[in-house]
């Protein structure tokens, strides 16, 4: 594929003084200012959060009991994959 | 979660309590500990237990490659729904009767395309990329919501979408906060929360309309004699022609069927069309007390099937929107591309 993809961010808000940063879900953007402009749009239009931090998904390495096990396919130490087995029946009628 | 506490809420009932309920169910769930998969333990068995036991799989537990296909493709279309959706309404944000229902129309559209966004990123943790799902859409090879294949014709029915189109998919939705694939589950609280606005807004519209001069309430009436049918389909075809149903149900990504949810929302409404003064327009609607629910005339599923196949009244002119938004926006984000690249390579320098 010739496009480039748009890097992914993992999204932290801290939703009042006092309270820890927690990961609220992700997004794409070119670079850290313009996630931060999409963050504040997309997670806190409610003032869920005093103060966002972004991240890049591909700096974050993981570790979890679950995560860690040897039968896990190797390709699932990328935050973010690719597939290789995705087709989508023409016509699907699932809303 | 998300710690998405609107301030100056009600204390949450009817849906809105639901939402709140599952979000206590999935906290308590995740206090439940289970370990991890036995190395070299049978991966189908502890995921069948995980199920059983509703808790959540995460999105790098082994999982059958059916359930992830079913969630990727569900999720999926879910958020190209909320994407195309955003249309049917933002034709009418430049002419909303006032500055007021401007801005909320704006706010409430917004909303729409941020539930579009969590659910694809909820879509990527499957393995999906961002890009092929834009493609997925933009080609036509999967599907939105037919309801947004219907034209917006007055401002009345800005009303009738929030009351009965978010109020159908809320109904729809609700159960979602309780999908066995957490990271859907998370999304579908926080869209659920929103939601409740978006109904309300529009409940609103349609009881000023029906309340004020007969030339309104005229309005108001024929925008729910448009919407009701088309909203009853939204829950899809009849149990006994519904193809993903039964395995869905088993995986826990589906709660309720089809035709319970339709009843569900249909009960929901009738009060609230009494509560507008305004009628919905089914002469077979009455209560029927043997089965404690109201009896009603089902939608045209063939009318259904036709707009799915793609000749509803609007199908070509959404779709060429998408694209041409889609096009149009190119240059936007090389732009910001470039912009990035070059002051990474500055930055680079300079350190
Ligand atoms: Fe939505
Ligand atoms: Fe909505």
């Amino acid at each position: 594929m010739s496009r480039q993809h748009t890097p992914l961010w993992e999204v932290f808000v801290r939703a009042r003084r006092g309270l820890a940063h927690t990961h609220v879900g992700s997004l794409h953007a070119p670079d850290a200012e313009l996630a931060l402009h999409n963050a504040r749009d997309l997670y806190t239009r409610r003032q869920e959060g005093v103060s966002i931090w972004v991240v890049p998904a591909s700096a974050i390495t993981a570790s979890s009991p679950d995560e860690k096990d040897a039968f896990f396919d190797p390709a699932a130490d990328k935050v973010y994959r690719h597939p290789t087995f995705y087709e989508v029946p023409d016509g699907v009628a699932h809303l | 979660m998300y710690g998405n506490d609107f301030p100056g809420e009600d204390p949450p009932g009817g849906l809105l309590g639901e939402v709140e309920a599952a979000e206590v169910a999935l906290r308590a769930a995740a206090a439940r500990d289970r370990g991890a998969a036995e190395p070299g333990g049978d991966l189908a068995a502890y995921f069948a237990e995980v199920v059983d036991a509703d808790q959540k799989i995460e999105p790098r537990d082994w999982m059958p490659e059916a359930y992830r296909r079913t969630l990727i493709r569900q999720i999926a279309q879910h958020a190209h729904s909320e994407i195309i959706g955003m249309q049917p309404e933002g034709n009418w944000i430049s002419r909303a009767p006032s500055l007021k229902r401007k801005a909320i129309l704006l706010a409430k559209v917004q909303d729409e395309a941020g539930h579009g966004l969590y659910l694809y990123a909820a879509a990527e943790t499957l393995g999906v990329s961002r890009d092929e799902l834009v493609d997925l859409l933009l080609s036509g090879r999967q599907k939105y919501s037919s309801i947004f294949n219907y034209p917006t014709l007055s401002w009345a029915d800005v009303g009738a979408i929030g009351w009965l189109v978010d109020g159908a998919a809320i109904v729809n939705q609700v159960p979602l906060c309780r999908c066995s694939y957490g990271p859907y589950a998370r999304a579908m609280i926080r869209v659920c929360k929103e939601e409740s606005f978006h109904q309300r807004q529009g409940y609103e519209i349609l009881h000023t309309l029906a309340h004020g001069t007969p030339a309104q309430k005229a309005m108001a009436q024929d925008s729910v004699d448009r919407w009701w049918y088309p909203s009853l389909a939204m829950f899809g075809p009849p149990d006994g022609d519904s193809t993903h149903s039964a395995q869905s149900m088993a995986w826990k990504i589906k709660r309720f069927s089809n035709d319970e949810l339709r009843q569900r929302f249909v009960d929901m409404c009738v009060g609230q069309a009494e509560a507008l003064g305004l009628r919905i327009p089914d002469p077979e609607l009455r209560w029927n007390d043997d089965r404690q629910a109201y009896d009603f005339t089902q939608p045209d599923y063939d009318e259904l099937m036709q707009v799915i196949n793609g000749n509803g009244p609007c199908n070509r002119q959404r779709m060429e929107h998408r694209r041409r938004a889609h096009r149009e926006g190119a240059w936007v984000r090389e732009a910001a591309t470039a912009y990035a690249a070059k002051r990474a390579e500055k930055e680079k320098v300079a350190a």
